[in-house]
């Protein structure tokens, strides 16, 4: 009877949770379902040309074309890589072998704080200090791709410190040993002979950061200018993908909304490619 | 680090080499370049804020009722709370039990942890506004739950349950198989073993995740704009909408007519943010001293 009942508790909990593990796996065939289900038709309604290469966006007039936005979104990730990822690279490089042990203790809280500053809180920073900077600085109104890209860069700072660090950390020491005893300098034989062995895990890290940058819609929002216009130079404003999500779907109605929708499917499948190649990168780091 | 302590080299032998090799010298400055700027942005920003926040923060912005007069961020506290546990109470079990059965279950080689895998992986990739405009999408319209504390619960907890279940992974991943093979030898079965020995000690290290999980519930903004909306006082039950505090300094912005309100909130959840660093640091101690 007893072992009856153990029997039965088992082969039960054993089922739930084999269901609480089969939950991540809905939760992504809802997300592809409702968004797909919602975004494509609205695509052909629209014309997929149309909706994706078309330049005006203009809800009230019935023209939809997101190019600019996907432009916009390009130039911020591509503006936050090109000032986050030197920074971060270097001070994941500090970190792992240049930093002494009290400052350590110091360093590492920071960029662990620097990840959990919530985005609203960065595009409230951005706005009160970054903006009138590069008003002060440039001129116009502040909000451009340059103040974007500089918010992101920032925001992306901590994801690719950590997971380079952890990558640097990784490279076994005798590679810097080795450089060491040729007679290299410590700086040459971290950059010549332990960075170069760590460059699929920082690629990840890379990766991770685009991501952020590319998904990133509050802190964005409150810098860009938000023009729904390809921009011209990196001082006119900028409106991304997510931006146009989150300034419009408050009041947005008919077409108008389902066109944010499949906005926001266009900004899902560059994500989904985002991630298909950070898996890649991880498997060849595992060979 | 470790480089430095193998040499044993002495400040003036250090400044020699460097003076003899341009661009080690070059590489060393940038390096130390960069690790000022990233030091320097930290404490600019939270000193800036601070400042800047600290004498705006008037014992009015902490009143229970919410009225344009004083546009207190108490009910927008109270929500977030609210909002946290209901989120951690719909993510935490299903996160625990799926690593469960990741890691105590699933032979090798099962087709089913592949897959859960990827599309966790995927989850977590997934920016917050897209998650905010799948939460509109199933739970305020094909649900009809409307734009309520339980709508942006349900979108939240689908978005952290992804740390969940890689950290208790991990933690479980950690406990040395002697403790099991202990457990089976004593006659206990695989469920009795998960819970009575695999899973308080793996307790540390489901906690962190916890803890990573309420600091982002607590800084979502684009999740729940449409979701749990904007209402700003306390709703009168789970099905109506109220705003976290993350949404209420969205929404004083975007009036744009409580600029100083927005300080005091930015203060306030920097010092959350602060607390959460805190707690996950204690608790990151303490699982590298047990296994020490």
């Amino acid at each position: 009877m007893n072992t009856k009942l153990q029997k039965f508790k088992e082969g039960f909990m054993r089922i739930i949770f084999t269901l609480c593990a089969c939950m991540s796996i809905i939760a992504v065939i809802l997300i592809c379902l409702f968004l797909f289900a919602n975004g494509i038709p609205t695509m052909g309604k629209i014309g997929v040309t149309k909706f994706l290469f078309g330049t005006v966006w203009k809800p009230l007039e019935n023209f939809f074309g997101i190019l600019p936005m996907i432009i916009g979104s390009i130039y911020v990730t591509a503006g936050a890589i090109i000032i986050g990822v030197p920074i971060g690279l270097l001070c994941a490089v500090f970190l792992a072998k240049f930093c002494p042990k009290w400052l350590y203790k110091f360093l590492k809280p920071a960029v662990d704080l620097l990840a959990g500053i919530p985005s609203i809180v960065y595009g409230f920073f951005g706005l009160v200090v970054i903006v009138p900077a590069m008003q002060n600085i440039f001129g116009g109104s502040g909000k451009s791709v340059l103040t974007a890209s500089l918010m992101l860069g920032i925001m992306i700072l901590p994801t690719i410190i950590s997971v380079s660090e952890a990558a640097i950390r990784a490279v076994p020491e005798s590679y810097y040993e080795g450089a060491l005893a040729l007679g290299a300098t410590h700086e040459r034989s971290t950059f010549r002979a332990t960075l170069p062995a760590a460059k699929s895990g920082i690629t990840a890290g890379v990766i991770l950061g685009i991501g952020r940058a590319i998904g990133e819609a509050m802190a964005v929002n409150m810098v860009a200018g938000n023009q729904a216009i390809i921009p011209t130079s990196i001082f006119s404003g900028v409106r991304t993908l997510t931006s146009n999500i989150v300034l419009e779907m408050g009041y947005a109605t008919d077409l108008h909304r389902e066109a944010l929708i499949a906005t926001s499917v266009v900004l899902f499948v560059f994500i989904l490619i985002i991630n298909l190649l950070f898996s890649l990168i991880k498997k060849e780091n595992k060979k | 680090m470790t480089g430095i302590s193998i040499n044993k080299i002495s400040f003036r032998q250090k400044l020699k080499a460097l003076v003899k090799h341009p661009a080690s010298l070059i590489m060393f400055l940038i390096t130390w370049g960069a690790a000022f700027i990233t030091i320097a942005v930290v404490l600019f920003l939270v000193a800036y804020i601070l400042i800047k926040g600290v004498p705006n923060i008037k014992p009015s912005l902490f009143a229970w009722e919410y009225n344009s007069e004083n546009v207190s961020m108490m009910p927008a506290i109270v929500n977030t709370v609210t909002m946290t546990l209901m989120s951690l109470l719909l993510a935490v079990p299903i996160g625990v039990f799926s690593a469960i059965y990741l890691t105590e279950y699933a032979k090798r080689g099962n087709p089913l942890v592949k897959v859960v895998r990827v599309t966790t992986e995927t989850l977590a990739g997934i920016p917050s506004i897209v998650y905010g405009l799948f939460g509109y999408l199933i739970f305020v319209i094909a649900c009809k739950f409307n734009q309520s504390m339980l709508s942006g619960a349900l979108t939240l907890a689908i978005m952290i349950l992804p740390t969940m279940m890689r950290t208790t992974e991990e933690a479980l991943l950690g406990v040395p198989d002697s403790y099991r093979e202990g457990s089976f030898g004593l006659g206990a079965g695989r469920l009795r073993t998960v819970f009575k020995v695999v899973l308080p000690s793996a307790v540390p290290g489901i906690l962190s995740g916890v803890i990573l999980s309420v600091g982002r519930i607590v800084g979502e903004t684009a999740a729940l704009i449409y979701t749990s909306g904007t209402v700003p006082g306390i709703p009168k039950d789970l099905m109506h909408s109220g705003r976290t505090l993350s949404v209420h300094m969205y929404a004083l912005l975007s009036e744009g007519l409580y600029m100083n309100e927005a300080y005091a909130t930015a203060v306030v959840l920097l010092i959350l943010v602060l607390a959460i660093n805190m707690l996950s640091g204690l608790i990151a101690k303490k699982i590298s001293a047990k296994k020490g």
